[in-house]
């Protein structure tokens, strides 16, 4: 929307004013996500640029709170030699990179269940003969509605409740993925399901979405084709959904990956999650490290924001819709 | 042979003789259940792990056993005596024996913890009367009232009696700051311990400058993103998008660099000389920090639904009504406007929905008196109040659910977009 030639003056200060508004809404939109990676750099303890920051004085700058996520809760001295000894004791010892594999352990399981759930269901859904269609579709996008402090107050009734004895064949079967007294609660287990439960919604909407521009006559051509329902998945309807499966799973990953809330309520201490360390380290004693994991996520969500992008523009560009 | 007599429609068969009629509702039916079938197991799965929980919960804010589980002697008094004024010896007697059970078992902590939420200060007097329960002789009656004079008050039999069921209204009784008196008639508790219906007044009044505010910040961008050509808008639209990216707990904490007392505005403030290191202001870990916070992270859902309005709003309006003679600010209120506002209505919604609901950043940037419901429902939680949260939860969940149909039947759920 160029200025037009013969605008008024008036007019030409309110396209001007309104183009510095937008700028302004932009800035509080973006450089609070932004702002942490120079900050993560920071060598003082501080939530603040320095002077030595602000004039650009190397000193000011540090990694040290990067080393900081390495060698926190490793038993070893500051001074150790960084060996493959010591980078295997950080493996298993350092307390972020636990988080991190916890986080990311749960966050895939969650992922491919709510992922497969939730396709399969979106595919029953788009059919236009399914029954009670809206009030089922209702319900499945109900946990990103109802708040989390319910959906946790809940978990955690139930949780608890639900035990089964770790003597009998059930618990003895299911005794890797429960806690140790057989329980939901305090195990990987509950948690993944707690997770795939809140992803579930956002792979609904994504994989409807896909399906609403998705032509049903394709379905019955490939069976005039002779080909049997098993091979129209794979080979008709798969390929030209895929594009929004796989942005509902980013976006069920991104939201099991950021989850505390649950994790809080259900979780025992084997199950610390990056969100919840970072909870902990914002309520108590907030330092560096924790703008150190903030700009690795920063960078981690702008490379998941740049896919699912590429894969929107390569659906529409599959389904024939001009972009918008 | 079949009936060829009937109407004329029924003479159509299929190839194998049935009347097509039924052949297709045959079909429709085997389609229907093949649709079903696809759903079912997600269906189930969400069952399990989200509706049976929030029964649970829901059952949790109507039960507590704590009084009637460990005081039977009392139970079977009260369903065999109406309510009286008057507390007759028996009655004491029966309270003895209890008493001396709940020692014995450790339980008067749990039976005066039931009494204690309707009458606070009862934990105290249910142990020591537990504790003394073993030398008293009779008189029942005046051995008790003897040792605390609370146990001749009518309001703690009101209270015990209610409590002699496991089930009960109370949770959501206290939940309204109302209470019993002694003639077992509701009452306003007294003013200063008025704080549930005013902290659900707060976090309601919050959700709407919280949602305003949204509202007034996405509507410039959400039409900018819609006026500028395709290629410029999505790139600026990764900038909205790239919030809803990023972990809310990131967010938080960079507020808190930005907002806090030494953070990074105040700096800025102090350097450029606005005022002085003893002037610096607290915009976080206050009310402050929750209406500055909040937009920001509920901002791309109010920017989503308004940009997918705007988009197909034809500009062609607009210009015939400036044709017309309408002043610019004329056709914005006149044309514009009025066809953005199923997208304020959505947008809205959504914002107003999410933000009634939210925990984690009051908790985090809240301090003390920017804390929204959800906040006491955890306090709750921590405190092993397992069913005074669980009443908050439905009270909060029934005030969602309202706004959820609303926005379904205004809006239709399947019309939300992520992007």
């Amino acid at each position: 929307m160029a200025l037009p030639v013969y605008a008024s003056p008036l007019e030409r200060v309110w396209y001007y004013t309104f183009r510095t508004l937008c700028a302004l809404i932009f800035l509080f939109l973006v450089a609070p996500i932004l702002i942490v990676i120079p900050l993560s750099f920071n060598v003082e303890p501080y939530f603040s640029f320095t002077h030595k920051m602000l004039a650009l004085d190397p000193s000011g700058y540090s990694l040290r709170w990067y080393d900081t996520l390495l060698t926190l809760g490793v038993n070893a001295p500051d001074d150790a030699v960084r060996d493959s000894t010591w980078w295997g004791m950080v493996w298993e010892q350092a307390t972020w990179v636990k988080a991190a594999k916890n986080s990311l352990w749960i966050g895939m399981w969650a992922t491919i269940l709510a992922t497969v759930l939730g396709t399969t269901a979106a595919l029953g859904l788009s059919r236009p003969e399914m029954p009670y269609r809206r009030l089922i579709m209702a319900l499945l996008i109900s946990p990103m509605i109802v708040p989390i402090i319910i959906i946790g107050t809940g978990l955690f009734f139930f949780y608890s409740s639900a035990c089964v004895s770790p003597d009998s064949w059930l618990g003895w079967a299911l005794s890797p993925v429960l806690s140790a007294k057989g329980c939901l609660a305090n195990s990987h287990l509950g948690i993944i399901l707690a997770h795939a439960t809140l992803g579930i919604p956002f792979v609904i909407i994504t994989v409807t979405a896909t399906l609403s521009g998705f032509d049903q006559s394709l379905i019955r051509a490939s069976a005039s084709l002779g080909a049997n329902p098993r091979t129209t998945f794979f080979k008709v309807i798969m390929p030209l959904i895929l594009p929004g499966v796989i942005s509902g799973a980013l976006f069920a990953f991104v939201t099991s990956f950021d989850e505390v809330v649950a994790v809080l309520f259900i979780a025992g201490p084997e199950q610390q999650t990056i969100p919840r360390q970072m909870w902990n380290g914002i309520r108590e004693a907030i330092s560096p490290a924790i703008l150190a994991v903030a700009t690795i996520l920063v960078i981690v969500s702008i490379a998941m924001l740049a896919t699912v992008e590429l894969l929107r523009r390569r659906s529409e560009r599959l389904r024939g819709v001009t972009p918008h | 042979m079949v009936d060829v007599t009937s109407s004329a429609p029924d003479l159509l068969r299929t190839a194998d003789g049935r009347p097509l009629k039924a052949a297709l509702a045959a079909a429709q039916r085997k389609a229907k259940w093949r649709a079903f079938f696809l759903v079912l197991p997600l269906l189930a799965f969400v069952v399990l792990t989200f509706i049976v929980p929030i029964l649970k919960m829901l059952e949790r804010s109507v039960n507590h056993d704590g009084f009637s589980s460990n005081a039977p002697a009392m139970v079977a008094w009260f369903n065999a005596n109406p309510a009286t004024a008057d507390i007759p010896e028996e009655a004491y007697a029966a309270l003895v024996t209890d008493l001396k059970q709940m020692q014995k078992d450790k339980t008067a902590g749990a039976a005066g913890t039931r009494i204690n939420y309707t009458v606070p200060g009862t934990i105290s007097v249910f142990k020591s009367a537990a504790r003394a329960a073993e030398k008293m002789t009779p008189p029942y009656k005046d051995a008790l009232i003897a040792s605390n004079k609370m146990w001749a008050d009518p309001l703690v039999w009101v209270a015990m009696r209610n409590a002699s069921s496991a089930y009960t209204s109370d949770f959501y009784m206290v939940s309204a700051d109302l209470k019993r008196d002694a003639a077992d008639n509701l009452v306003r508790v007294e003013d200063n311990q008025r704080i549930y219906v005013y902290l659900f007044a707060k976090t309601f009044v919050l959700s709407i400058v919280i949602t305003v505010a949204c509202l007034l910040l996405a509507f410039p961008i959400a039409h900018l993103l819609a006026v500028l050509p395709m290629a410029k808008s999505n790139l600026l639209m990764i900038l909205v998008l790239l919030p809803f990216w990023t972990s809310l707990l990131v967010r938080t904490s960079s507020w808190i660099a930005i907002l806090q007392e030494q953070g990074i505005i105040n700096d800025l403030m102090v350097w450029i000389g606005a005022y002085g290191e003893d002037g610096r202001i607290r915009m976080i870990y206050n009310q402050t920090g929750t209406i500055i916070v909040m937009p920001h992270i509920l901002l791309p859902f109010m920017v989503l639904p308004l940009y997918s309005v705007m988009r197909v709003i034809p500009p062609s309006y607009a210009r015939a009504a400036r044709s017309l003679g309408a002043t610019s600010w004329t056709t914005f209120r006149r044309i514009y406007l009025p066809q953005t506002l199923p997208g304020i209505a959505a947008g809205s919604l959504l914002v107003f929905i999410l933000a009634v609901g939210y925990y984690i950043t009051p908790a985090l940037v809240g301090g003390a008196d920017g804390q929204l419901i959800s906040n006491l429902i955890s306090f709750h939680m921590n405190k092993a109040n397992w069913s005074m949260a669980a009443a908050l939860a439905a009270i909060l969940l029934a005030a969602v659910l309202i706004l959820y149909w609303l926005y379904d039947r205004l809006i239709g759920i399947d019309r939300l977009k992520l992007g």
